[in-house]
């Protein structure tokens, strides 16, 4: 904790009382202490557990085993790689296909198309459930004796696998979280085009611009704080997806993503500090869009 | 001049067009968006024998709440339901104070630490959950022990709202503290010459001006707690006392084999946040806003 000397006021001229120097000091120091503890110790313990073996049981049972952990994952683990390949394919299709639907979706809602307020709120519903509600959800669509199934005549004696299915789970998949995605970044665009100066369109429109013109030429470059806020929660999201995929298959062995593995082998039997290495791979992705993400926020503050 | 206005009418009936169909082609998906959870809530009225017997499409013999009766009777949906309140409703008061606080700090007062302060709260906020899921466990068991009780934090209440707490108050810090900005400084400058200490500073003066922002962030966080599920799975042992979104995942296990009666735990369950969503949309909206698109 800072000591009192530190603390020094500009705006009034009296300095501050013993009283108001230790009330200051609870404000900051209660809630900094809680996050320390809770978040800041846990996640480094965690880096330097990713250098050690541990079953997770006794704590004196843990061995120092360098970049072992490490070594295993990169050179022995090919469900590593798939779960690179499918969370980079998250990624690709978020940025490529929903989070731009989201945003266009924004843009035809904010314009006052018809209908626009109930639209907003049905594109909106899916991001208020959890992810387990979502998962029993689309469960009645594809499972034996969903919706699904029942559209292409199978009844529950005569099912098709669709989440085993490998040549679409991913698309199956991509498609259940786009559903909440796309609500999701509908509602943070919608946000800041309530700020873009409708002066702006209207000249545009009277000088004969085209939707798409405007949309390219005024909306996105105004928007571009937004923009940059919004591809790093894409990312972010994708990277740590799994939440979804675990409510549907409860293992990652049928389409495996870093975070499924880090809880695999962080949770129930067989715990090893694979898991903590698989957790520090996923941080260290996740750095760089952290960054940007308090660059752009903090840009003020920081200069 | 006239034919200035001709092309005007022109370019305008165009537009109309051209918004009939995008309007059509939204809503069109939109039907398509909210059909999963229509399909939940007609599932969750018929009995099982019914889609069994008949086929899926087929008209329903029964439409009823029974399986609604049941799965508060069988599944104690009831229970797991005041399980989420109890966590929930202490988790969402303890983030906004504590987020109040360091805002309060970071914008009325200049110290050097407080881009640091508000930059390791945001940070933390985006942190993967998962670096942190082993050393908790173990913390709150270390405590637990080291107080006489085991149960102190691990499967309890308790620590289930701490790490709630920790987890939402950078959000609400960097929230709370970006709103307070627009809060002139001269109702600051003039409580302090009134001789208002600190305390009452926060207490009597900001905290009241905070109340739109308070109330905008209070829906989303309940939202948020209120769905978070791993959490539990990590810190409870005991089914009984867990949450109503962590117990879904069990349940759904189980009643594998009777889904109308978990599309009814399934809804009861979703209902309050949709609830809450409807009736304080405008809340919820303008918390999001406040968050994320700070420019």
């Amino acid at each position: 904790m800072k000591s009192a000397t530190t603390i020094k006021k500009n705006r009034s001229r009296r300095s501050l009382s013993a009283t108001d120097r230790f009330t200051l000091s609870a404000f900051i120091g209660i809630p900094t202490l809680l996050q320390i503890i809770l978040l800041w110790i846990p996640a480094l313990v965690t880096i330097v557990l990713s250098f050690t073996y541990w079953n997770g049981i006794n704590i004196s049972d843990i061995r120092w085993a360098g970049i072992q952990n490490y070594k295993n994952i990169f050179f022995n683990n090919p469900i590593f790689y798939q779960a690179l390949k499918n969370n980079g394919t998250w990624l690709a299709f978020f940025i490529l296909i929903a989070t731009p639907l989201g945003v266009l979706l924004a843009y035809q809602i904010d314009r006052g198309i018809k209908g626009h307020a109930i639209y907003e709120s049905i594109y909106y519903l899916p991001v208020v459930l959890s992810l387990a509600v979502i998962g029993i959800i689309w469960n009645f669509m594809f499972q034996p004796g969903g919706f699904v199934q029942g559209l292409m005549g199978r009844d529950i004696g005569h099912a098709l696998s669709i989440w085993g299915n490998p040549h679409i789970n991913t698309w199956v998949i991509l498609g259940v979280a786009s559903w909440r995605h796309i609500g999701y970044v509908m509602l943070l665009y919608l946000s800041g085009l309530k700020s873009v100066d409708p002066a702006l369109k209207e000249a545009a429109a009277i000088d004969g611009a085209t939707e798409w013109q405007i949309f390219r030429k005024i909306i996105l470059p105004t928007m571009q704080p937004v923009n940059i806020i919004i591809l790093v929660i894409t990312l972010i999201e994708s990277l740590r997806a799994f939440d979804l995929v675990y409510i549907i298959y409860g293992s990652p062995t049928v389409f495996p993503l870093l975070n499924l593995l880090v809880f695999q082998n962080f949770a129930g039997q067989g715990i090893s500090m694979k898991g903590a290495a698989y957790a520090v791979i996923l941080l260290l992705l996740c750095i760089i869009p952290i960054i940007t993400y308090l660059r752009v926020v903090f840009k003020e503050d920081l200069k | 001049m006239s034919t200035g206005i001709v092309q005007d009418a022109k370019y305008l009936n165009k537009q109309k067009r051209k918004d009939r169909f995008i309007s059509l082609f939204i809503g069109v998906f939109a039907v398509v968006w909210i059909f999963p959870i229509l399909w939940t809530v007609w599932t969750s009225l018929r009995p099982y024998n019914d889609i069994i017997s008949n086929g899926i499409f087929s008209w329903p013999r029964h439409i009823n709440l029974n399986n609604y009766a049941n799965a508060i009777k069988e599944m104690h949906i009831g229970t797991y339901l005041i399980n989420s309140l109890i966590v929930t409703i202490p988790a969402v008061i303890l983030t906004l104070f504590f987020g109040s606080l360091i805002a309060f700090v970071v914008t009325r007062y200049k110290f050097k630490f407080n881009l640091w302060l508000l930059l390791l709260f945001t940070a933390g906020n985006m942190l993967p959950i998962v670096l942190t899921y082993i050393p908790v466990f173990w913390m709150f068991l270390w405590i637990g022990d080291l107080l006489g009780n085991r149960n102190l934090l691990y499967n309890n209440y308790g620590g289930l709202i701490l790490v709630h707490v920790g987890f939402q108050v950078g959000f609400a810090t960097f929230v709370l503290s970006s709103y307070m900005k627009t809060i002139p400084k001269e109702i600051s400058e003039s409580a302090t010459i009134d001789g208002a200490n600190v305390f009452r500073h926060y207490w009597n003066i900001i905290l009241p001006l905070l109340r739109p922002a308070l109330a905008a962030l209070s829906v989303l966080m309940s939202t948020w707690i209120y769905n978070e599920f791993f959490w539990a799975l990590v810190l409870m042992s005991d089914d009984s006392k867990r949450p109503i979104t962590s117990a879904l995942r069990r349940l759904q296990g189980q009643y594998v084999t009777d889904f109308n009666l978990l599309a009814a735990g399934a809804i009861i369950a979703a209902s309050p946040t949709v609830i809450l969503f409807f009736v304080l949309r405008k809340q919820f909206i303008s918390g999001l806003t406040l968050g994320s698109t700070k420019g």
